[in-house]
């Protein structure tokens, strides 16, 4: 196990694996946290995971992990890592199974006062129209082609199928719509598991919620956003459901050959990997790309059904019960980008499992109204605890490969959480804050207990410190429906 | 129950042991079907023949419980009792018999490499496995 005494102290909020730990790290490990927060991390195997991580071929520069890290299979959670394009590798494990598994969030002109006595149906509707737990299909069924046009078009196919405005695309990473998506290289498996599944929420730790806006701390940001204190707005977290599963299971299998192929030698064979320009990398490149455009059409449906659930609950009783897209974001994909790493622009792939990107004001591909504030950083905090909007910043693009936290972070094993709570209870304790939960389990409503999750403000303040994001907004759960 | 839950922060690991592979691979699907809460309909009663074929122990261990899993989810199956093994190197041939899921209580979304190491133990074979749920 990595002892305190292995890592270099940079700051209050960052320290150092030297690359001099083990013989075979490319790179250092770079760690975003506070004291309090690394006793955390000690106590598992993430630090490992991130120091396995270091070995990937092609890595440029650290590999960053946030302060959210905990342990996760092969990569750690909170990681980030860039590989050069073309020659380095990209690895499905250190992207994960899940996809573009992401947030979106909506914004209404709803007060939530005049919302409280309306909270209780809202989350029946929600929970009606957007299909949620295990094994549940989804509300929309495909047939082959026209799967093989989500999976290419991604956001697009949305728009053009109405379940989403334009406004909608420009307020999504790369406009919803991952180009380069080759749904060839996406197996008849995944592609079977995906056509039943679009539009559903899935089970986990996947959820939609409702919540005031409770606190504003950029006004100017908040507005470009259309955030307004004491409003109501909606998350959702979900991804690419079996069809992302099914393609990172398919190329996990498939590059324990590749590995042996082109000589990679690798500490865990969960970090299987393939030179991007091979045809086996340049083939995962195309399946993750469908996949992830899977994922954006998923969340734009479960907003379409927010978006229903609203109407059905508000019209009449409000004057206006749209709801407006923030930003929807990624916090599990491989992505080509430009970076300046040790002085030098270079092409990489920056691999975030459990991260989210965090581009300052003026990086390319923001909508015009985020051009000046930078992206929009969504950080989901644990299930009846607050979530936040923050935003990335200049120095997020320089020290961290313009990347910042995805959450509060799991501390405490599923197996344990089921020993310590009881979903019931769970519920009846959070129905009496005012929170209204739906939930498909009882049991993975326990495993989800606040208490098993780091404390998501004490996250964001470090990233905040740190300079690598900017505090915008902050969010207030009062009602959750979990699959 | 030759298998038992390995505390991890975020997914479910397994420990798992037996005589040899055959039996490995069994109890590594009970262990899985135990996990997730699954139970099957008692009729009617479905068959299923899997054969795979893999480059070592381990990668079989993973495309067999993925199966299961694929099963699970595009047709809705789980099978008890898992049938006589035929592994020739590793290579699987097995007939399963179940039913359809009358309940389920958790997401299974895949089966990882993380550290997978079948070795010999006391217990004979013994193997770690992580699922991502």
């Amino acid at each position: 196990m990595i002892a305190l005494s292995d890592l270099i102290q940079i700051s209050a909020t960052e320290w150092e694996i030297p690359q001099s730990y083990r013989e075979d790290m490319r790179g250092p490990v770079r760690i975003f946290a506070t004291r309090e927060l690394l006793d955390h991390v000690l106590t598992d195997k993430s630090l490992e995971q991130a120091v396995n991580a270091t070995t990937l071929p092609g890595l440029v520069g650290a590999v960053i992990v946030m302060p959210d890290m905990h342990q996760g299979y092969g990569f750690p959670i909170g990681g980030v890592a860039a590989t050069e394009f073309p020659i380095g590798v990209i690895s499905p494990g250190a992207i994960g199974y899940d996809i573009n598994c992401g947030v979106r969030l909506l914004a209404s002109q709803i007060e939530a006062e005049s919302a409280i006595p309306h909270l209780e149906m809202l989350a029946t509707r929600l929970n009606q129209y957007c299909p949620s737990g295990v094994g549940k299909d989804g509300m929309v069924k495909l047939s082959l082609p026209e799967l093989e046009e989500l999976l290419r078009d991604g956001s697009k196919w949305a728009l053009n199928n109405g379940y989403a405005t334009k406004s909608d695309l420009a307020r999504t990473e790369e406009n919803g719509t991952f180009k380069g998506a080759d749904p060839r290289k996406v197996s008849e498996r995944a592609k079977n598991r995906g056509r039943s599944q679009i539009g559903s929420l899935g089970a986990g730790n996947h959820f939609i919620e409702v919540d005031i806006v409770d606190e504003i701390f950029d006004e100017t940001a908040a507005s470009a956003m259309g955030l307004r204190e004491g409003h109501l707005a909606v998350q959702i977290h979900s991804g690419s459901r079996g069809l992302g599963h099914q393609v990172c299971t398919d190329y996990v299998r498939d590059f324990q050959k590749a590995v042996q192929r082109y000589n990679i030698k690798l500490p865990d064979r969960e970090l299987v990997c393939a030179p991007m320009d091979s045809p086996e990398g340049a083939a995962y490149l195309g399946a993750m790309r469908a996949a992830a455009n899977f994922a954006f059409v998923n969340r734009q449906l479960l907003a379409h059904a927010a978006r229903r659930a609203f109407e059905d609950t508000f019209a009449g009783k409000s004057k206006n019960w749209d709801l407006h897209q923030v930003y929807d974001i990624t916090h599990n994909m491989g992505k080509i980008e430009v970076h300046q790493i040790n002085d030098k622009r270079i092409k990489v792939c920056v691999h975030r499992k459990g991260a989210t990107r965090a581009f300052g004001p003026g990086a390319p591909g923001l909508p015009p109204e985020y051009n000046k504030i930078g992206q929009p950083v969504l950080v989901p905090g644990s299930m009846g605890t607050a979530s936040w909007v923050l935003v990335g910043t200049k120095e997020s693009m320089t020290r961290s490969l313009g990347s910042s936290c995805h959450g509060a972070g799991r501390m405490m094993s599923r197996s344990k959480a089921k020993k310590e709570f009881r979903g019931d209870a769970l519920r009846s304790q959070l129905g009496k804050q005012g929170i209204h939960i739906r939930a498909g389990s009882l049991k993975g409503l326990a495993e989800e207990a606040p208490n098993a999750y780091k404390d998501v403000n004490a996250v964001v303040e470090t990233v905040s410190e740190a300079g690598i994001a900017r505090k915008v907004a902050r969010l207030r759960p009062l009602a959750v429906i979990k699959g | 129950m030759p298998f038992e839950e390995i505390s991890h922060t975020a997914d479910w690991s397994l420990r798992v042991w037996a005589d040899d592979l055959a039996g490995l691979l069994t109890e590594s699907a009970r262990g899985m079907y135990a996990l997730a809460n699954a139970e099957p309909a008692e009729s009617p009663r479905v068959k299923r023949e899997i054969s795979l074929d893999a480059v070592d122990a381990e990668s079989l261990l993973v495309a067999f419980l993925e199966e299961l899993l694929y099963l699970a989810e595009s047709e809705n199956l789980i099978f008890n009792p898992i049938g006589k093994m035929k592994i020739d190197g590793y290579q699987l041939k097995v007939e399963l018999e179940g039913g359809a899921i009358t309940s389920i209580d958790k997401e299974i979304k895949a089966v990882t490499f993380h550290n997978l190491k079948i070795r010999q133990s006391a217990r004979g074979l013994e193997v770690e496995i992580v699922f991502d749920v």
